[in-house]
């Protein structure tokens, strides 16, 4: 049987990041460790990345506040207005937003830097110099996002509920310690903990593809900006996938 | 002569790619020393071939000795040691575009020489930038370098580590002639002061004849030719005639 060439193409990058996953879990328990590596890329990845997650994550809150008003004052229901937009950011809004920002930010830096490495031959001068790029280069840059990104959601979080409780106070008058009162009391160690878990997935699929993209670039500069692109493409598509796998996980085990 | 005295010694090597093949049992053999260029057309496996040698691509057929190690027979731990006696000047530079000119040639001495101090590695770093001449560009970036001053600035990379061999991919592509004149004289230069056996990968005659003591035509796969640059120049043979036109 012959399959279409759309269906076996697929199938063959699917098998090639299987593989390409494969190595990075047998590299990254083997010595030498890339710890200086590592933390300059939790630097570069985390601690750089932290502007746009805050800035995106304050108006996310903000914006969320000004549209679920409308809706819940026609319900009769404005009081509850804290512990929606609480859940909706810390179970679902929060992570997806960050991981998709993070896609965008972190996924294509990463396709697009390992893609001119690779078609520039720096990633075969590291190799020659007796350096395994693998390790030095894939290992430490995919720790760094499966690391970095759960801490940059539980900061993202903080800052849109920040910018919610700001929105609260458009049109109406709560205290802080309200506010926040109404947040905490309405979520629950099964809505934090499952959120706070898959964006270490989230994290992994975005560096992981954002690598492979990377490593695997060829066609020269054209090569390197079909890498970036589709290192943010499938990344954030990855962050859905993981998204509804997530949901029914947590659904099974009673978490939701 | 007996293999140990042969930096390289390459026996019936095979690569292809798919249908194409392209090396067809190629023999090669670099005394210590000695400078040996590879020319051929642009496609006929030069690249490969060195590739194969220092371990990037892995032939299908065939030996390769360096240093009277077989590579084949060695784990990665013992090509990583390996290939640091073997310095490698890829025809792109391949510098590390992110780093300044001092971290591109730190880089394969803290991966390598672990206990060196701050102070020796910044001795090494002059010291390799003096011998092409470009001290002064210690703290620049790549980008901001002349493709020759970045040619030399490669071949510094490639002598900190003080290979006993090394291998020029195309050493002067792309350069205009006075610079490429000015490559081919440093690396005779160095050649002599680290007395290095060398493998040359060129098209360009006018290098092949400043720095090779002996050559080698790489034509449809085999070693079609070899001798003096001045030997084959005399030859008489339709084939080998075109190269020196």
């Amino acid at each position: 049987m012959t399959l279409p060439p759309n269906t076996k193409r697929f199938l063959e990058e699917a098998g090639a990041i299987s593989q390409f996953t494969g190595r990075f879990f047998r590299e990254v328990f083997r010595p030498r460790y890339e710890w200086a590596a590592f933390i300059h890329q939790c630097y570069m990845i985390g601690y750089k990345s932290l502007p746009l997650v805050g800035l995106t994550g304050f108006i996310m809150g903000l914006v969320l506040t000004m549209q679920l008003r409308p809706s819940l004052i026609d319900y009769g229901v404005e009081s509850e207005l804290p512990a929606m937009v609480g859940i909706a950011i810390v179970r679902e809004i929060g992570p997806v937003i960050t991981a998709l920002i993070f896609a965008g930010k972190i996924g294509s830096s990463i396709g697009a830097e390992l893609g001119s490495m690779k078609v520039t031959e720096q990633i075969d001068a590291m190799e020659v110099s007796g350096t395994n790029p693998f390790k030095y280069l894939v290992v430490t840059r995919v720790l760094a996002t499966t690391f970095m990104l759960p801490i940059l959601v539980l900061l993202g979080d903080a800052i849109s509920l920040y910018g919610a409780y700001l929105g609260v106070n458009i049109k109406a008058t709560t205290s802080f310690s309200l506010y926040y009162t109404q947040v905490f009391n309405n979520l629950s160690f099964g809505d934090v903990l499952p959120a706070f878990i898959k964006s270490f997935f989230f994290g992994f699929a975005i560096g992981i593809i954002g690598c492979f993209k990377g490593f695997n670039s060829s066609k020269g500069t054209e090569g390197v900006g079909r890498s970036a692109n589709s290192a943010v493409v499938l990344g954030s598509l990855m962050v859905f996938i993981i998204d509804l796998l997530a949901v029914q996980v947590t659904d099974i085990l009673g978490l939701n | 002569m007996s293999n140990t005295e042969a930096a390289i010694l390459i026996e019936n090597l095979y690569k292809g790619f798919g249908s194409n093949q392209v090396l067809k049992g190629f023999n090669l053999r670099l005394n210590k020393g000695e400078n040996l260029a590879v020319l051929g057309k642009s496609g006929s496996g030069k690249s490969v071939l060195i590739k194969c040698i220092i371990g990037l691509m892995q032939p299908d057929e065939g030996e390769i000795t360096v240093l009277g190690e077989s590579i084949r027979s060695l784990n990665q731990d013992e090509m990583d040691h390996l290939r640091v006696k073997i310095g490698f000047l890829f025809q792109s530079n391949a510098l590390y575009d992110s780093m300044t000119v001092r971290e591109n040639l730190e880089f394969p001495l803290r991966r390598h020489w672990m206990e060196i101090s701050d102070k020796e590695t910044n001795d090494l770093v002059m010291e390799s930038l003096e011998n092409v001449g470009l001290a002064h560009t210690v703290d620049l970036m790549p980008v901001e370098l002349s493709g020759g001053m970045r040619k030399r600035i490669a071949l510094a990379r490639t002598l900190i580590l003080k290979p006993e061999i090394i291998l020029y991919d195309e050493p002067t592509t792309g350069l205009d002639p006075i610079t490429s004149k000015e490559i081919s004289d440093l690396m005779n230069a160095l050649q002599k002061k680290y007395n290095t056996s060398s493998i040359i990968i060129s098209h360009d005659m006018n290098c092949i004849q400043r720095t090779a003591d002996r050559m080698i035509l790489l034509v449809d796969g085999i070693a079609y030719a070899e001798g003096e640059f001045d030997t084959l120049k005399a030859s008489t043979d339709p084939v080998i005639l075109p190269y020196f036109e």
